[in-house]
């Protein structure tokens, strides 16, 4: 195939421009605040333990069957484990299949971990960070528990209403979604977030959701009302952040790998192995109190230029890669 | 039969959907957070050229559409069908009305089209994008007139109508653009 038209980058020079002054600015950011820079392997032994994640695997002669990490949380908890103290990274990450004007399956993430953070100061910063990067976004952040976040938009509540009448909504709501079998009520949440609540969230205004219920906590804490210590950044419909007040149970972890390993086989997925060496870290000591939360940096930079899509942010995205 | 997952979807992929061919025009993936993710997809029915938006939980697998599209040389119509051959192995094919829709008014004896077909037979035909066609019908030409302001209709040997500029007789060739349906030019035969 020649590629005589699709050598150019895909994002304009003065956006490649920007994204290196915004760049220098999130480093910035961290400096002031006596966080330490640190760089993880992109390509690992472990992959992630998540079934919604597909990952690219690379084939070692040596080393056998490697992964390409979907975020480098793994790595830097061992850091963490290992004494640390406070750490940020700006990391490639990849997902296999993820592609759309929002995603490319290569992105670049900015993870943070803050020691003697809870959930509540890290959305602070995070709000912080973004205000630094994105100075047009004049309103303050509104900040809504994910409960609130289905009544005010969508007159739905979804921890409380029964499973019928959650599925009855979502065929109403988005009726390209009404051939599709919607088992478990998480599956019912999702749909409705990503196309029903968040599209109606306001625009160029951050919206932090917080307040998960306990089956979404992921790897949050889950507090004794039953809902879990994670939050989201949202600007009008677009995902910009996911963080949480890390569990430092290594239960927790053990359950949810099990817990997602299960998910794989039931899909017919190929087994990806537990990260053994976390597993290991988390046995041997517990993490250290903090709240850990990873930002979309591409999606930062699609707000700052005021691109449609996230090709326009990429010096080559995936296709002419 | 071959499945595809809706992590090889993209644009141009053919699928079935609710028993007939279907083509991906635009993949969106979305995804909440952690949680399921979902592909948004734009659909073309490649029977009743219906465009649907249809949601698919990201990881699903739908069955491929046995759809390709071939270069064939139009014969003739009995009133029914339309036949069509392959330059290549000779095959013919008949098309029916269905399948030829508004292709049948550009369509002259020997010209090659683009015939897509579904399971081998055909599904649609696309004639081709510059034809040359002899006006049978339109009122007396104007001579000197080539401003081309004006116009009047001329029907073609294919029934085909066309705005057409003043000067144009009974008998003239044209060069028509099949996805406007406008007049080009005068052509030489």
């Amino acid at each position: 195939m020649g590629h005589k038209n699709d050598w150019q980058p895909t994002a304009p020079l003065t956006t490649l421009r920007l994204r290196a002054a915004l760049l220098a600015r999130v480093r910035g950011f961290f400096a002031q605040r006596d966080f330490l820079e640190v760089e993880t392997p992109i390509l690992a032994h472990a992959g992630a333990a998540d079934a919604q994640l597909a990952q690219f695997m690379i084939e070692d002669p040596i080393h056998g069957q490697m992964y390409l990490q979907t975020s480098p949380e793994y790595a830097m908890k061992r850091l963490l484990i290992a004494g640390s103290g406070s750490i940020f990274q700006v990391a490639k990450a990849f997902r296999q299949g993820e592609v759309g004007s929002r995603h490319n399956p290569e992105f670049t993430i900015i993870e943070w971990y803050a020691l003697g953070y809870d959930d509540k100061r890290l959305r602070e910063e995070v709000c912080a960070l973004i205000a630094e990067l994105l100075p047009h976004l004049k309103n303050t952040p509104r900040t809504l528990s994910f409960s609130a976040a289905f009544k005010d938009t969508i007159g739905v509540d979804p921890l409380e209403d029964p499973i019928d009448a959650l599925r009855k909504n979502a065929y109403t709501l988005v009726p390209s979604a009404k051939h599709l079998t919607l088992d478990t009520r998480d599956e019912i949440l999702d749909l409705l977030m990503s196309q029903a609540v968040a599209p109606r969230f306001p625009d160029h205004h951050l919206t932090v959701v917080t307040d998960y219920p306990a089956s979404q906590a992921a790897l949050a804490r889950v507090r004794a009302d039953g809902l879990a210590d994670r939050f989201e950044v949202y600007c009008g419909a677009l995902e910009l952040a996911n963080g949480f007040y890390e569990a430092a149970n290594s239960r927790q972890y053990a359950d949810r790998f099990e817990e997602e390993a299960r998910r794989r086989r039931e899909r017919g997925l190929c087994a990806i192995p537990a990260d053994e060496r976390l597993l290991a870290a988390l046995t041997d000591r517990p993490l250290p109190d903090c709240a850990g939360v990873a930002v979309g940096f591409d999606r930062l930079i699609m707000l700052a230029v005021g691109a449609a899509h996230i090709n326009e942010t990429l010096a080559f995205a995936i296709d002419r890669a | 039969m071959t499945t595809y997952s809706t992590n090889e979807f993209k644009n141009g992929l053919k699928i079935m959907l609710d028993a007939d061919p279907c083509a991906i025009i635009e993949n969106e993936f979305v995804k909440p957070g952690k949680g399921q993710a979902f592909n948004r997809v734009k659909i073309r029915n490649l029977k009743t050229g219906r465009m649907v938006e249809r949601t698919f939980k990201s990881g699903d697998t739908v069955p491929g559409a046995d759809v390709v599209d071939a270069e064939m040389q139009y014969l003739y119509n009995d009133g029914e069908f339309w036949y069509f051959m392959s330059p290549e192995t000779f095959e013919q094919l008949a098309a029916d009305k269905t399948a030829v829709g508004d292709a049948a008014k550009w369509m002259k004896e020997q010209a090659v089209c683009l015939v897509t077909l579904w399971n081998g037979v055909p599904l649609s035909v696309e004639p081709p994008n510059h034809v040359i066609l002899k006006v049978t019908d339109t009122d007396p030409g104007v001579r000197g007139d080539t401003s081309g302001g004006g116009g009047k209709p001329a029907t073609l040997e294919t029934g085909a109508v066309v705005r057409v500029p003043l000067f144009i007789n009974i008998g003239d060739s044209l060069k028509v653009n099949t996805q406007t349906g406008e007049y080009i030019a005068r052509a030489k035969e």
